[in-house]
């Protein structure tokens, strides 16, 4: 079925019935990575092209109009050459002929099928569900009958206290309409909320004027003299006036046009990993109508991930399954804060950790299963659900922070965004990241102007949280509120890139299980889709060739950045910096005059003392870095790259008249045992010599404190955007213990460690628990990787001197001269 | 109609590099070698913040700006979406193993392009 490439007349059809969001976010996968390959019609029943569903709840709160929900103008459809039948239904697929036919008698012939059509609303099977005045909250259709509604009538009732109905309820009483909301289980959301939240819920909805009938079963609706509904009757014989009735008592996948045509139906059209119905391979089905794994999700990030996958192999690329996704649930309604994931029920077998402030209006549970987060519902105060959620999805062990957990992750100080954890309450011009001076007004413009949904759409248009990361929980927040819906539901296990579906531990673990020894087979062996990389992923698998297999993995200078490159620190103008390394930071009257003259020598214009106790030399001309080295005739800092800085350190026990511990010594001894250490990141130490910690040792990956006793160690301290404390790791009597200990955890850090994670998100992710039983725990172990670790350095060249060895290519410090003309074209 | 001038050899760039072609006036013009020894020629200057192309990683055939990161095609100097600007390209030719220049082109165009500065403020320091 290989179309003739390049002969327009070959091209496949592709049909897509169901003109909603899973269905064009499919095609504009596909279109992105196949533009060429397809013929594309369209059939959707609703005469509008593709707008955000999830928005009809503000349209209908009267906070957004029907426009700006839009998300592909009928111009889209053009550009991309897609036939559009909009307002048609399709009523038959003839998989023989394979042609799909619409109730008007509209044809079309595919090569495949994507079949999107979505979720039917539930209707209660009661007496005068067909009268005037009962409605489903579906679609556009349905919200504009609603708004009409509430313009000429005065009573509302809600059938169903779930996400959809209360947002209907909201919607209608926003538009002067006083609303019952009809709930027949023991309290709302009962599949989002646990009791108490449910009940809080409700009695803040209710003082907003809002009525319930909770646990009330609907026996009929009651015709009026003009035929149009105008009581509602309930099981108990007690009647309720009601000019509209909104059923919201849930969705059903939409399969009847696929049961019709024979394809295996149930909870849904049933799918495989590839989005590909199990009945007819040439039938794929994605979002609410396919059952994956058993589940018809309702959300629209897990949708997004199936369209995703989807494209992939209608493009023909055949890469990338969907392996189902968790999901979380966020209320839109304007002024209620509620967020719920996983298993936020607890019971038997389960812990819960459960703060509640009745009277303020907050309340939070999570639930703890074997050390891990599985579940939240938190009411009042949502600030965290990205952070919960994201720690459910990692399965990320949580002992070590347990006694902070309730407390969230905006209590760790972030720097960069004048403190703001709370995105609602910013103003338009207040900056939400401050790497990029990007404001909370630009970001919001961008979602709703440019259609973004996911976050890393967001920072590729406005880059906000794509430099340090540390705003990322902000943009989650403005994603929530600007989009609606859930966007933070990132595919479980994160790509390293754009150019692999592998993460990184995966690509770690294949490079150690089937000793990978290049880039080049790795990519082979892992079938990265580009050829060679990206900016982004060859580093990291340089790195990962080199701490695998130390001695076998050749170096590739051409991954690495180029401050790894040419050994010196790039600036904003081209230059370079020199940071020579000063042992302990230490230096002599020698050195400082070989500093001097070379400053003067090659007219180095800023001079500056670093925080890592070392001389940083800044705006060296490339030409001049080889000379300048010479010159000073010091080792090099390595201040340029993801391996040992510096190892700072109090003056201690050889002068101080308070210390204990001769700490200068420790941080030689250190830095020269560490020193040509490549990371995963930069790699900071500092010892002080007493426990009053003047080299600062309490923000480092690797701080030691003497005491009179001996040396306390502490890891995975930071000081850089997330301010962490060290944390206690243990207390040794020698300083040969303190090398020991110290390059044990570095290396399992260098060994375990993903590309750019900084000690203290390895430790976070990892937990400390593991870190210790590791370093701790098993004596041999400890050895082991610290034999390892000096097994890695022995011999490690310095590049400012060992230019062969090290492989630095000295022709980059030479520009290609002024050339002369050789010969003329004619 | 143009003179071509020989920079250098093809091996004389590193595979997935780029050498700087110095010129009289003007900024450096970048040569970069791509995996299957294709050869391009765009001015050293991104067109973001003006960084020096010549010290990204190249991959494919796009060059990622060693600032802040912009991947910068090579065939065309443009940055890829949804960054915008291009970068002044030039002609380039490869025969016989050495990569050729434009001299009109090296000698003429991009002359107004400025460098990036850095270092200390002069009316501050003043």
């Amino acid at each position: 079925m290989k179309p003739f490439e390049g002969h327009p007349m070959k091209k496949m059809k592709l049909v897509m019935v169901g003109n909603g969001m899973a269905g064009v976010r499919t095609l504009e996968e596909l279109l992105k990575i196949a533009p060429d390959l397809y013929d594309i019609t369209v059939f959707g029943a609703e005469p509008h092209p593709n707008y955000n569903r999830i928005l009809l709840s503000p349209v209908l709160a009267g906070e957004q109009t029907l426009d700006e929900i839009v998300l592909n103008p009928l111009a889209w459809y053009e550009e991309h050459g897609i036939t559009l039948h909009t307002g048609k239904t399709v009523t038959q697929i003839d998989r023989a002929r394979r042609v799909v036919r619409a109730a008007d008698g509209t044809e079309a012939a595919y090569d495949r099928l994507l079949l999107a059509t979505g979720s039917l609303p539930f209707i209660l099977p009661v007496p005068g569900r067909d009268l005037q005045g009962v409605l489903a909250y579906r679609d556009i259709a349905d919200t504009q009958a609603m708004i009409d509604a509430a313009t000429k009538y005065k009573h509302a009732v809600v059938i169903g206290g779930g996400l959809l109905g209360l947002e209907a309820a909201n919607g209608l009483m926003r538009r002067g309409m006083q609303v019952t909301v009809v709930h027949i289980m023991p309290w709302l959301m009962e599949r989002q909320l646990d009791d108490v939240a449910g009940q809080l819920l409700q009695k803040s909805l209710e003082e907003r004027g809002l009525k319930f009938l909770i646990g009330a079963q609907t026996q009929a609706l009651i015709p009026g003299k003009d035929g149009r509904v105008m009581a509602v009757q309930f099981k108990d014989g007690q009647e309720i006036p009601a000019d509209l009735v909104v059923m919201a008592a849930g969705i059903r996948p939409h399969t009847a046009l696929a049961e019709a045509c024979g394809l295996h139906c149930q909870r849904g059209i049933v799918v495989n990993d590839t989005m590909q119905t199990i009945t007819d391979p040439r039938i794929y089905s994605v979002g609410e109508c396919a059952a994956h794994r058993g589940i018809a999700y309702g959300l629209v990030a897990p949708l997004f991930e199936q369209g995703k996958v989807c494209a992939t192999h209608l493009g023909q690329f055949g890469i990338g399954r969907y392996t189902g996704s968790l999901t979380s649930t966020k209320l839109k309604v304007t002024g209620i804060d509620l967020f719920s994931a996983g298993n936020f029920t607890g019971g038997e077998g389960f812990e819960e950790i459960i703060m509640s402030d009745p009277y303020g209006g907050v309340y939070k549970k999570l639930v703890i299963q074997g050390d891990k987060l599985v579940g939240a519902v938190m009411y009042g105060d949502t600030v965290d659900g990205s952070w919960y959620f994201k720690l459910l999805r990692d399965g990320r062990k949580v002992a070590d922070i347990r006694d902070k957990l309730m407390f969230g992750e905006s209590n760790i100080g972030d720097v960069g965004h004048e403190g703001h954890s709370r995105a609602a309450l910013m103003q338009d011009s207040d900056e939400v990241c401050g790497c990029n001076g990007v404001t909370k007004g630009s970001i919001c413009k961008a979602i709703k102007d440019k259609g973004l949904f996911t976050l890393d759409e967001v920072r590729k248009h406005t880059k906000a949280s794509g430099s340090c990361g540390s705003c990322t929980g902000l943009v989650e927040q403005l994603l929530m509120f600007t989009a609606g819906g859930d966007y933070s539901a990132a595919p479980k296990l994160k790509a390293m890139c754009g150019c692999t579906d592998h993460g990184h531990q995966a690509v770690r673990e294949a490079i150690r299980a089937q000793h990978l020894l290049s880039i080049d087979e790795v990519f082979r062996t892992l079938q990265w889709r580009t050829p060679n990389g990206c900016a982004s992923c060859r580093p990291a698998v340089n790195y990962y060739l080199l701490s695998s297999w130390p001695k076998e993995a050749v170096d590739d200078p051409q991954s690495r950045f180029i401050n790894e490159r040419s050994h010196a620190n790039i600036q904003k103008d081209g230059s370079y910096s020199v940071i020579p390394r000063m042992w302990g930071g230490e230096t002599n009257s020698s050195e400082l005059r070989r500093i001097a003259d070379a400053v003067d020598k090659y007219k180095i214009p800023t001079v500056k003392v670093t925080g890592g106790q070392r001389i940083d030399l800044l705006g060296i001309k490339k030409e001049d870095l080889p000379a300048v080295w010479k010159d000073i005739g010091m080792p090099s800092g390595h201040a340029y790259a993801k391996a040992l800085r510096t190892v700072k350190t109090c003056v201690g026990s050889e002068w101080c008249r308070f210390g204990t511990q001769d700490s200068t010594q420790m941080g030689k001894d250190l830095e020269r045992a560490l020193w040509r250490m490549y990371a995963p990141h930069k790699v900071k130490l500092a010892v002080s010599g007493c426990p009053r910690n003047c080299a600062e040792a309490g923000i480092k990956d690797v701080g030691i404190i003497g005491v009179d006793s001996g040396w306390e160690l502490y890891v995975a301290g930071n000081g850089g955007i997330k301010t962490e404390v060290a944390q206690f790791l243990v207390k040794v009597r020698t300083p040969a213990e303190v090398l020991e200990y110290s390059g044990a955890f570095l290396q399992l850090y260098r060994e375990e460690g993903w590309y750019l994670e900084r000690t203290v998100h390895y430790v976070s992710r990892v937990g400390l628990d593991v870190v210790k039983q590791r370093v701790l725990g098993d004596a041999d172990g400890r050895r082991a990787l610290w034999e390892r670790l000096q097994f890695s350095l022995d011999g490690e060249p310095d590049p400012w001197f060992e230019f062969d060895k090290a492989q630095v290519d000295l022709r980059q410090f030479t520009p290609l001269g002024a050339p002369l003309p050789v010969k003329e074209t004619a | 109609m143009s003179p071509w001038v020989a920079v250098c050899g093809v091996g004389d760039i590193p595979r997935l590099g780029a050498r700087r072609v110095a010129r009289d006036a003007g900024l450096p013009v970048a040569v970069f070698r791509t995996a299957e020894d294709k050869v391009f020629a765009l001015l050293d200057r991104c067109p973001h913040k003006g960084g020096p192309l010549s010290q990204g990683i190249v991959h494919g055939d796009s060059v990622a700006c060693p600032l802040h990161s912009w991947n910068i095609g090579l065939a065309d100097g443009c940055a890829k979406a949804p960054d915008e600007g291009c970068t002044p390209k030039f002609s380039c030719r490869v025969e016989a193993g050495q990569v050729f220049l434009d001299a009109t082109e090296l000698a003429t165009r991009a002359l107004d392009l400025p460098a990036p500065v850095a270092g200390p403020c002069p009316a501050m320091s003043a």
